[in-house]
């Protein structure tokens, strides 16, 4: 769920620093009535859902593959929504506020070829093996040797995310509205835990397409009535152009090309160079993302059809390409529209600012560290004067607050209420998503091949039902963990990135050649990982060797993750390929089902050109194209 | 959905009739009154009027074409 979103938003939403300094301030916006109704009607149909889907939910199939009975539609809206959580638009909104369109290309490059490869070139093997999961496929196609390291390090992974997204949601919350930590946690893993067990897949899939709507349907405004401010896109830019030069140091032009300024890592506000833009992230981070993880992948394994299953990622890349325009852009329109409440332009600042300048009883606590912390930025002055004397009206905010800020600025009762939801809808279904996969991947791929083997089909309902109870509760024990373990959300954030990279590597090579052994896919999925989480200890260690792991000087920590992630790759191919020429195949007679060139697909009925998912591909492709010479 | 049971899509459709209903009277409301909310920019355009009448009438349209009972696609 997390694995796109920029560790920048990680470390700021949740960091317990950061959270702090939020619950001193006083909340950005305050509900009135009709806000509260908007957001109870919303927990309403949630549960409403929850107990209807009850009586849909008996058998194994039904609970963790929603009885395998997804339209195109619904299969590809819950995917694109899976990973369209809170943590994730609020993060890339902030990071469009630093760095300009730069942030669309996880969201263009970063997802779409990805996207189209999964419903084109790998789904037809997820779907004819049948298979429930992820590691399901790696336990056919390599054994449970695969299966278990994968099994493992998902249900760790899932479970930790959870938990996160819980703490993240009640610290927004807290900040965004004033609620209390605790109060948000229980109202939310409750709904969650109620709706998930009674529903199992199938109501989290209809929780994420809600979500998807709500998102839109809060989150569109936005835009719209910035776009209206500034008078239109030419408006915005020009302003932009006017304004950031002084502020930020960086030519504003540099803020509306994707590629022009990625020649070198000190050229661009993002400090990255183009190689690691679509090796690291086009490619490793991102079809390790689409392809591989689990928590997206279940969604599209729940088509009705193979042909659903295909189709469903191409509709949805469609969305994906529309989502920078209610997360990018109103990063760039908070840009010149936000204002300090004495009608000065209001600059953003990084969460080590904020938490640096905690101010208490009219006062900052630290004015050394505060000072020095407001000296890296492009405050003014004077600004900088008003906040170290404690001025009441002397506000900082974090990068990660301007989409909420912006939310503010426009939406009045009943549309902040929308607005709010939708927020909550987000992180509500992150967590959902998480636990849905994580009682998959326990009860199928550790309780059934490690526990159980023998348990009858209502038997592995019960521990599915029981597992998501006991995820929700683990997670909250997460969420609290986050909240007083300085620093552990940098590593539950890596998580994702340490075991992605080898993940696709393994599965890659599983799935296109037929030599791949057993042994290999074990050792090269394990030792992948050890690699990788190698990588990510020595950077942070020694902060230096982000210069080696980035290939670059002016490399910046965005630039690590996706060569981390190449490098991982790599080795974990390398390692793949070596093992399997030293070690015994398998008869190709086995492979059917699971290795291109060893599987016959199933014919697809013709259908007409409309529903052809190679002329929706095509289409999509030209979009992208057209989309990335346009911003160039 | 495929197969019987609610569509989701017919939950969409109640949400966002209950949600643009509830807007866009609030909308008429202020906008009869002149009570606009203080802090709140563009008010003069009267966002929450036609963007609760536009989710009414999605809602209307999807809670009527996914009610139960009727075949859905």
């Amino acid at each position: 769920m997390f694995g796109l979103v920029p560790s920048s938003a990680i470390a700021g939403v949740v960091h317990p620093a950061a959270a702090l300094v939020a619950f001193a301030a006083s909340p950005l916006a305050r509900l009135s009535p009709l806000d509260i109704v908007v957001i109870a009607v919303y927990f309403a149909m949630v549960l409403w859902i929850g107990f209807y889907l009850k009586g849909r939910s008996n058998t194994s199939e039904e609970f963790f593959m929603a009885g395998r009975e997804m339209t195109a539609w619904i299969a590809g809206l819950s995917f694109v929504s899976a990973n369209l959580g809170s943590l994730e638009l609020m993060g890339w909104a902030g990071s469009a506020y630093q760095y300009g369109i730069l942030a669309t290309h996880w969201y263009w490059i970063g997802a779409i070829p990805a996207m189209l490869f999964l419903g084109l070139v790998m789904m037809p093997f997820y779907y004819v093996s049948k298979t429930h999961s992820v590691p399901g496929y790696l336990d056919l196609r390599y054994g449970g040797g695969a299966r278990t390291v994968a099994a493992f390090s998902f249900a760790i992974e899932m479970i930790l995310m959870s938990g996160v997204n819980m703490f993240a949601m009640a610290v927004v919350m807290k900040v965004v509205l004033g609620w209390d930590i605790t109060f948000s946690i229980l109202v939310s893993s409750v709904a969650v835990a109620l709706y998930v067990g009674l529903g199992g897949l199938r109501s989290a899939i209809f929780n994420e397409v809600l979500q998807f709507v709500l998102i839109w349907g809060g989150a569109l405004l936005v835009p719209i009535l910035g776009l209206v401010q500034t008078g239109g896109a030419a408006g915005l830019k020009k302003q932009i152009m006017t304004n950031m030069q002084s502020m930020t140091g960086v030519h504003g032009d540099s803020y509306f090309h994707l590629w022009r300024d990625t020649g070198t890592f000190a050229a661009n506000p993002m400090g990255v160079h183009w190689t690691g833009i679509v090796f690291g992230l086009g490619f490793v981070i991102s079809f390790g993302y689409w392809t591989t993880d689990f928590l997206v992948v279940q969604r599209v394994l729940a088509a009705h059809n193979l042909r659903a299953a295909r189709m469903a990622p191409i509709i949805g890349s469609f969305f994906k390409m529309a989502v920078p325009f209610i997360v990018i852009l109103p990063g760039l329109l908070g840009l010149v529209l936000l204002q300090n409440p004495d009608g000065s332009r209001r600059q953003l600042v990084g969460e080590d600012v904020v938490a640096a300048c905690t101010a208490s009883r009219g006062a900052v606590d630290d004015p050394a560290s505060c000072t020095a912390a407001m000296s890296k930025t492009t405050l003014p002055a004077a600004y900088q004067q008003k906040v170290l004397s404690g001025a009441p009206d002397a506000e900082l905010h974090s990068y990660n607050q301007a989409l909420p800020l912006m939310m503010v600025r426009y939406l009045g009762p009943g549309l902040l209420g929308l607005g709010i939801t939708a927020l909550i809808a987000g992180f509500m279904s992150g967590m959902a998503g998480n636990v849905s996969a994580f009682s998959t991947v326990w009860t199928y791929d550790i309780y059934k091949p490690l526990i159980n083997k023998k348990g009858t089909d209502s038997h592995y309902v019960l521990v599915g039902r029981l597992s998501i109870l006991i995820g929700v509760a683990v997670s909250i024990g997460a969420a609290y963990l986050v909240m007083h373990a300085h620093g552990i959300m940098d590593y539950v954030q890596a998580l994702f990135s340490i075991f992605i990279a080898p993940l696709l590597a393994t599965i890659l090579l599983g799935m296109f050649w037929k030599r791949a052994t057993k042994w290999a896919g074990f050792i090269g999925l394990l030792t992948g990982i050890v690699f990788s989480a190698s990588l990510f200890m020595w950077v942070k260690l020694v902060p230096s060797a982000l210069a080696s792991v980035a290939l670059s000087p002016d490399a910046k920590p965005m630039a690590e993750n996706v060569f981390r992630a190449l490098w991982a790759f790599l080795f974990s191919f390398a390692v793949v390929v070596v093992v399997s020429l030293l070690t015994k195949p398998r008869p190709v007679a086995e492979l059917e089902g699971l290795v291109y060139g060893a599987t016959p697909l199933p014919k697809e009925e013709p259908v007409p050109f409309y529903k052809n998912e190679y002329m929706w591909a095509i289409l999509v492709v030209i979009l992208f194209v057209a989309l990335n010479v346009i911003f160039w | 959905m495929h197969g019987s049971g609610i569509s989701i899509w017919f939950f969409i459709g109640v949400l966002l009739f209950v949600y643009g209903g509830l807007i866009c009277g609030y909308g008429i409301y202020e906008w009869l009154t002149a009570s606009y909310p203080v802090g709140v920019q563009l008010t003069a355009l009267h966002t929450p009027v036609w963007w609760g009448a536009f989710l009414f009438l999605v809602g209307v349209f999807y809670s009527v074409r996914f009610r139960p009972g009727r075949a859905s696609s």
